[in-house]
């Protein structure tokens, strides 16, 4: 096995056209997993973490550009105030020596369906930009995963940030585990409002191949909610929106759950996710 | 591969590394360093904590390569000399160490604790100490511990 070490991003965009078998490493909290065990052999390593253009954040074009290289720790402690939900997202990750390290790159590099990062980039609609040699491209995160463990990411390809939208409002992320600390979701729901334009997006985790949009239940939302007065969220709204939650994810028995639990407890952290997001709109508001 | 690092203040040489070598192997079995403890090998237990560039990690994790003009410091190198750091001195105090498997990533965490958080409060030290499994002493001795360390001996 090579162990490929790049100190720059063309050199390391260089380096993934001459060895597209090698496998891209950044924080190692899902690589060093499986090369530990035995699951992989790749011919080579390719370390990402002496490329600086992956880690750092910044404005650009009206987004909020993030690095893929950025640790979850600095997500926290830098942009809870800009990307309120992926930073709660980031937040659950495994413990503070995994956030140190763990990367939002590395969980699109997985993509594993219980990623906790993805929920909250399908919610605000991010996009995942990709590059190589040929050159870049953005693809929406929904369509950035085509099953589990799969994405679209070509074998000369690196991700190089992802782009969140500027717009703001209230979001919310929640996970279901046995503890709150060093847990695979059972699964998840990230929730982002935006009362400007009066829309809604979600993301369910750990429920479906990959991480999924309840667009149902966005459009729902969207139409329903009582946005100009703020008022109170009536009962049958919150009650239907964890219906078309749940109704929205395709889980899985496995030894982390059922099937049956998954849909009940995503319409429950819906619930909870729109009522939470909703009070924090009324309180913007002057209202609640 | 080579690996050059400052380990604990000195530099240190590693030779014939294996390019998917975590910095744990090469701390406990190339640098004879065998205070980081190698448990879970997938960071779930924390008992391979040590300093990378100042900030704790699971050692296990790290790639050995990635370490490369690195600064790592591990438990050994917490003390001055044969003078046990105060959150040793605590550990030991407090009998918060039963098997001790777990001590030296426990040290380290908490070591990092103190340092950010001179007077944590208790929610915090369990929040700071959430990724470094104990399955012996049920962990109210570590928080007593952690306490001692802090200066909080009063409320123990």
């Amino acid at each position: 096995m090579d162990f490929l070490q790049p100190e720059s991003w063309a050199e390391a965009l260089a380096v993934r056209a001459a060895y597209p078998e090698a496998l891209p490493v950044a924080g190692g909290t899902d690589v060093m997993v499986e090369l530990n065990f035995a699951r992989r052999r790749p011919p080579a390593l390719l370390d990402l973490g002496r490329v600086a253009e992956l880690a750092d954040w910044g404005g650009e074009d009206g987004l909020l550009r993030l690095g893929a290289g950025v640790p979850y720790r600095r997500i926290v402690t830098e942009l809870a105030g800009r990307v309120p939900g992926l930073a709660m997202a980031a937040r659950t990750v495994g413990s503070p020596q995994i956030r140190n390290r763990g990367t939002v790159g590395g969980n699109l590099g997985s993509a594993s369906p219980a990623g906790d990062a993805l929920p909250p980039l399908l919610a605000t609609g991010a996009l995942v930009e990709l590059a190589s040699v040929r050159g870049v491209r953005r693809v929406p995160v929904a369509g950035f995963c085509t099953g589990p463990k799969r994405s679209v990411l070509a074998p000369d390809e690196l991700i190089a940030a992802v782009l969140l939208p500027a717009e703001r409002g209230p979001e919310q992320f929640a996970k279901i585990g046995t503890r709150n600390a060093m847990v695979i979701a059972v699964c998840s729901f990230a929730l982002a409002l935006r009362p400007a334009d009066r829309t809604v997006g979600t993301g369910i985790g750990s429920a479906a191949p990959t991480p999924v949009r309840a667009v149902a239940a966005e459009e729902l939302l969207a139409a329903e909610l009582p946005w100009a007065s703020r008022a109170e969220l009536p009962d049958p709204l919150v009650r239907r929106f964890g219906e078309l939650v749940a109704a929205a994810a395709s889980p899985i028995d496995d030894v982390r759950g059922t099937a049956a639990y998954r849909r009940h407890a995503l319409g429950v952290l819906a619930g909870r996710a729109v009522r939470r997001a909703w009070t924090e709109h009324r309180r913007e508001g002057g209202a609640g | 591969m080579r690996i050059d690092c400052v380990v604990n203040g000195v530099f240190r040489r590693a030779d014939d590394v294996w390019a998917g070598e975590s910095l744990l192997h090469v701390l406990r079995e190339r640098l004879g360093l065998p205070g980081a403890k190698n448990a879970c090998e997938q960071g779930e237990c924390g008992s391979c904590t040590v300093y990378l560039d100042g900030e704790p990690v699971c050692a296990c994790l790290v790639p050995a390569g990635q370490a490369r003009g690195r600064d790592v410091v591990t438990v050994e190198g917490l003390g001055d000399g044969d003078e046990l750091h105060p959150v040793q001195r605590a550990f030991v105090a407090a009998g918060a160490v039963q098997c001790g498997f777990c001590t030296p990533g426990l040290v380290v965490a908490v070591h990092d604790l103190l340092a950010r958080t001179p007077s944590p409060a208790d929610g915090e030290i369990r929040e700071a100490l959430a990724g470094n499994l104990c399955r012996c002493t049920g962990y109210e001795k570590i928080l007593t511990a952690v306490r001692l360390a802090a200066g909080r001996e009063h409320e123990s």
